[in-house]
């Protein structure tokens, strides 16, 4: 009898111990936020605010200034020629997304939903095609593959959608059962992009044909690419020694020489960075706000919005 | 209090009660089976989303995994036989998975922290598995045992069961609170350790009659019943498909999204859990062995289902002759080799079979995994 109490008295204090622990208060962030309509309008940057999980912006003027903040809640946003691409958590038992496009004022247009996890989300620069990358998990009995990504393209003008790269053809490799793709980054003509493959432990850059659905490696250990604005230069993440969460340096590669120069942030970029200008790239820290770096291996990082994850710029 | 059949026919034998410390045991099976699956079914989550690892880098994590339980298994059974402290050795497992949920907060970003603190769980796991049955098949009439150890699998798999669906259910509430998740899962696995403690009662009245050492462990495979459970054990263990390949292939057969891979254990193990008790009651009558030999005739029929079956026959199929698999041969062989092994070394020769089983299961894991990436399409 008295074990039977021992086992009761325990059950209680661990199950007030840890509804204490879930319900204990978040901690508070303090951001100034101004009152307005989040726009895409020229000279914002677009970003998803880290209090509220929503849809914010700011002037590039002033990017530490106060923020006005959207009812749009997204995990990651961009947004190109006025138009914008929500990836959200589609919240059930089981782990889901949908992608929803919106207009100017972030009215919503469309939506697709998708299996798995938010992580990537572009467009293209005339905001044509749209593409997505998810997490899909197995859960414990499941060992085999136990993670995976899913990439869709979305043709807005052909309402096209491939629901996942992995049928891609690559060039010179057999298709393999392990191949995932992740991080797509359109060029200007609205069919062609990079991406990241993964296959066999390595990751490759491919450039890929969503027309053909066929890819070709361009070089080993690139992740997460994204296209400079004139179209010259991508900068990706690349795999460097170190222990920890983030084991990655950012790079930047010249597409004419193929000569590729590491970035002055020496902290892991986890992000598919976004280019603010020619010369500029932007990307996200976690718990460390969104940052800017000059894209040829010089300066220094430099905060551009705290508390804030997924940036993009309206040009 | 106890699962008693009232209809149970008296050729089965025993007393017709499970002993109160074989519920015990299912009770902590339970417990810290709803702890560890609450964390293996949310972790690739946490650390590829909550911690930005990349899923390769959890790949590598995964790997270190088996190695350690089969060796400490073997070390783990040893000791419990020498001293004779058979509950010790399964609460060191118990205590050392519950307090690595801590751990899992505690390691942080750290990639080496993370793999330490995972190889501690698993190390925990492997310590506690031996002792635990061997003290089953010791707390049982040998008559029951088979059914015994249904009760207790049936237990165990209720625990299964259950993990995902508490951790899953508490993110949806609580969205991103991974570490929720994991205290709540050290409140479950410490639940367990507390019932272990006040609830299940050592062997230790048969004292050694001879010295144990390890050299003895291994010289139970000198005697030839034990030695071919465990030479035909590990053969079948080395033909068995994993679960997760099982899973795969479902998947491309039936051509289902592949976010839907996750409920289909809860069929295997549904059926896992209502067959258990009935099929280790009967394996108590018609012969165990005979019944673990069947069990894997299931699991041929189930790969044969591929062949000829489609659509939902094909989905029920498989699940149902995969639950009947493990109902007939988990628990069951456990209940074949206890009394093939002298009380003094019965968690050595549990561990030794259960060592040769996981190593045959990895390396045709490690052998399947390659032949399926290779001749993929």
């Amino acid at each position: 009898m008295v074990r039977v109490l021992f086992v009761v008295a325990a059950v209680i204090v661990l199950g007030v111990g840890a509804t204490a622990y879930a319900l204990r208060a978040p901690e508070e962030v303090a951001v100034a936020v101004e009152p307005g309509p989040v726009e895409l309008s020229a000279g914002r940057l677009l970003f998803v605010d880290g209090a509220s999980g929503r849809v914010a912006s700011v002037p590039m003027s002033d990017p530490g200034g106060p923020r006005r903040v959207s009812s749009l809640s997204c995990k990651r946003f961009y947004t190109a020629a006025r138009q914008g691409l929500c990836l959200a958590d589609r919240s059930g038992p089981f782990p889901g997304s949908v992608a929803i496009f919106v207009g100017q004022s972030l009215e919503e247009t469309h939506r697709i939903d998708v299996a798995g996890v938010p992580n990537r989300a572009k467009l293209s620069p005339d905001g044509r095609m749209a593409s997505w990358t998810t997490f899909v998990t197995g859960d414990s009995y499941a060992q085999t593959g136990a993670f995976s990504t899913r990439t869709g393209i979305y043709d807005r003008e052909t309402s096209l959608y491939q629901s996942n790269l992995e049928g891609t053809r690559i060039a010179g490799m057999k298709r393999a059962e392990d191949m995932n793709f992740w991080g797509v980054t359109f060029t200007g003509d609205d069919r062609s992009y990079y991406a990241t493959l993964s296959t066999g432990g390595k990751t490759y850059l491919v450039d890929g044909d969503a027309v053909d659905i066929s890819a070709t490696p361009l070089r080993e250990n690139a992740e997460c690419p994204s296209l400079s604005p004139d179209g010259k230069r991508l900068a990706f993440k690349k795999r460097v020694p170190g222990d920890g969460a983030r084991p990655w340096r950012q790079h930047v590669l010249d597409l004419t020489t193929m000569a590729e120069t590491p970035l002055a942030e020496t902290r892991g970029i986890d992000d598919q960075v976004v280019w603010l200008d020619d010369d500029t790239i932007a990307y996200g820290l976690p718990g460390e706000g969104i940052w800017a770096v000059p894209a040829n291996g010089e300066g220094t990082p430099r905060q551009l919005v705290p508390h804030a994850s997924s940036p993009s710029l309206v040009s | 209090m106890y699962i008693a059949t009232a209809r149970r026919a008296p050729a089965a034998g025993g007393t017709g009660r499970i002993a109160a410390n074989v519920l015990a045991l299912g009770a902590v099976s339970l417990l810290t089976d709803v702890s560890s699956e609450m964390v293996t079914a949310i972790l690739p989550l946490y650390l590829v989303l909550g911690l930005g690892f990349s899923p390769l880098q959890f790949g590598v994590l995964d790997g270190i995994y088996t190695g350690v339980t089969a060796l400490v298994r073997v070390v783990g059974g040893h000791a419990a036989d020498r001293w004779q402290r058979r509950k010790l050795v399964a609460g060191l497992g118990y205590g050392i998975s519950a307090a690595g949920k801590l751990g899992l907060l505690a390691a942080g970003t750290s990639a080496t922290a993370m793999g330490l603190v995972l190889a501690g769980d698993r190390t925990g796991k492997g310590l506690r598995t031996a002792p635990r049955d061997a003290l089953i098949t010791l707390s049982s009439e040998p008559s029951a045992l088979g059914r015994a150890f249904g009760v207790h699998r049936a237990l165990d798999t209720v625990g299964a069961f259950l993990g995902p669906l508490v951790a899953f259910c508490l993110l949806w509430t609580l969205p991103a609170r991974y570490d929720v998740v994991f205290v709540v899962s050290f409140c479950f696995a410490a639940l367990g350790v507390l019932v272990l403690v006040l609830f299940v009662r050592d062997h230790r009245d048969v004292l050694p009659g001879v010295a144990v050492s390890l050299k003895s462990a291994f010289g139970l495979l000198r005697a030839k019943p034990f030695r071919r459970v465990c030479l035909v054990a590990c053969g079948l263990g080395f033909l068995t498909l994993g679960d997760g390949f099982l899973y795969l292939l479902l998947q491309k057969k039936l051509d289902v999204d592949v976010a839907y891979i996750a409920l289909l254990p809860l069929g295997t193990a549904g059926v896992y859990l209502l067959a258990a008790v009935p099929m280790g009651a009967l394996a108590d009558r018609v012969g165990r062995w005979r019944m673990f030999l069947v069990g894997h005739l299931a699991l041929l029929g189930a790969y044969l289902l591929f062949a000829g079956a489609s659509g939902i026959a094909l989905l029920a199929g498989v699940l149902v002759l995969h639950g009947l698999f493990y109902a007939c041969t988990d628990g069951v062989l456990m209940a074949v080799a206890g009394p093939l092994v002298p009380d003094e070394l019965r968690t050595s020769g549990l561990a030794l079979l259960q060592t040769g089983q996981v190593l045959a299961r990895a390396s045709s894991s490690v052998l399947f995994g390659a032949l399926w990436t290779w001749f993929a399409w």
